[in-house]
């Protein structure tokens, strides 16, 4: 009894390592991948990248080929989102201004909160883009500043721009 | 039992969600978009076709005290696989099904399957129950998935059907899944019952 049951044990072990063996480096590259491809989109061209941790948050500082800093984009979250975690990469240009930002990690409800990935963009009903968080926080309407919250959704918009509002903080941080 | 009953027996007569009503939570929980609850019916599929052939297989070497926990350590460990390989090749559908790959381990039909037939059966049959029972939740899933997203959101699979309109968004929170589900249910059963009366 004991035996057999520990035999399968063994065996399941055994079969799920081999598994992982295979299935480890697709699952570090595509995650790499997710990262590089929310960094090219949220940023202004550039030509060569630079990480750095600033406020604990990972920052990938963007230059130009003489070397000037073109921008940089963040990686910032925090669990206020509706439905807990919500991970976000911002990107900044020089002058810290939003050029973009696409979500790394949501848990939002669908068709509610889960529109953030469209809402905040330039198209969107509540674009940041082109806007300077850097001089004063982003707020939605309710809470008395300009920026639509997303229909039915003012927790989620709250965290998203409280992350914002936070990576842009880190942004007047960065080493350049 | 012949191969035809079983077919039959997945996909309508016995089928998981419509008449054993197993397994609700995953059912309940991913078919806000069509393509989820297909995502997750075929995920489910794979598990216990594999779960089945594998216990049918070792069937008479499990002694009978310790059989669930052989069980579901089989069925854990195919849960498992399908979380890395999705993991690894399908990174943006397992963003969207993410923790419910994990709690197929805890679905009833896999060890309900095991159970009721595969420690019964020969592997054959086993298989094809496998196969068909898991076929069945993948309709039945797909179903209320297509029929929430299209209510909820105006949209089939993604695409818009309806230009510019929100739909109800109560159907793809909870509450209107258990409104599909409870309508839906009654519909098949109703068609189901007139099918049994006229055969």
């Amino acid at each position: 009894m004991l035996l057999s049951l520990t035999a399968i044990a063994l065996v399941a072990a055994a079969i799920l390592a081999a598994l992982n063996s295979v299935t480890h480096e697709p699952i570090a590259a595509a995650q790499k991948a997710k990262v590089e491809n929310a960094i090219s989109a949220v940023l202004p061209a550039f030509a060569k990248l630079d990480d750095q941790t600033v406020d604990g948050k990972t920052c990938h500082v963007a230059y130009d080929e003489q070397g000037n800093m073109v921008g940089a984009a963040i990686e910032a979250g925090n669990d206020k989102g509706f439905g807990g975690h919500l991970q976000l990469m911002v990107g900044f240009d020089a002058e810290g201004v939003v050029t973009g930002y696409q979500i790394l990690e949501t848990h939002e409800t669908p068709g509610l909160g889960a529109k953030a990935d469209a809402w905040f963009q330039k198209d969107g009903k509540g674009s940041i883009i082109d806007r300077k968080p850097v001089e004063g926080d982003l707020t939605v309407k309710k809470d008395g500043g300009d920026v639509d919250a997303i229909t039915g959704s003012t927790i989620t918009s709250r965290a998203f721009l409280s992350i914002v509002n936070d990576a842009a903080k880190t942004f007047s941080n960065i080493n350049r | 039992m012949n191969a035809k009953d079983i077919i039959k027996n997945g996909l309508i007569k016995e089928n998981p969600t419509w008449v054993l009503i197993l397994g609700m939570c995953p059912t309940l929980a991913t078919t806000t978009s069509a393509i989820n609850g297909l995502s997750m019916g075929l995920a489910t599929t794979f598990v216990l076709l594999m779960s089945n052939i594998v216990i049918s297989l070792l069937k008479s070497v499990i002694p009978d005290k310790v059989r669930i926990p052989a069980f579901i350590v089989i069925i854990a460990s195919f849960v498992t696989v399908v979380e890395m390989v999705m993991k690894a090749y399908l990174p943006g559908l397992y963003d969207s099904l993410g923790l419910f790959i994990s709690l197929i381990v805890v679905n009833c039909i896999v060890l309900g399957r095991a159970e009721a037939f595969a420690s019964k059966n020969g592997v054959g049959h086993s298989a094809l129950d496998g196969l068909f029972m898991g076929l069945g939740f993948t309709w039945a899933l797909t179903l209320l998935g297509i029929v929430r997203e299209l209510l909820g959101t105006g949209c089939f699979f993604g695409h818009s059907l309806i230009g510019g309109a929100d739909g109800m968004l109560m159907m793809i929170l909870p509450p209107g899944g258990f409104l599909a589900l409870g309508f839906l249910m009654a519909l098949i059963n109703k068609l189901r019952r007139r099918n049994v009366k006229n055969s």
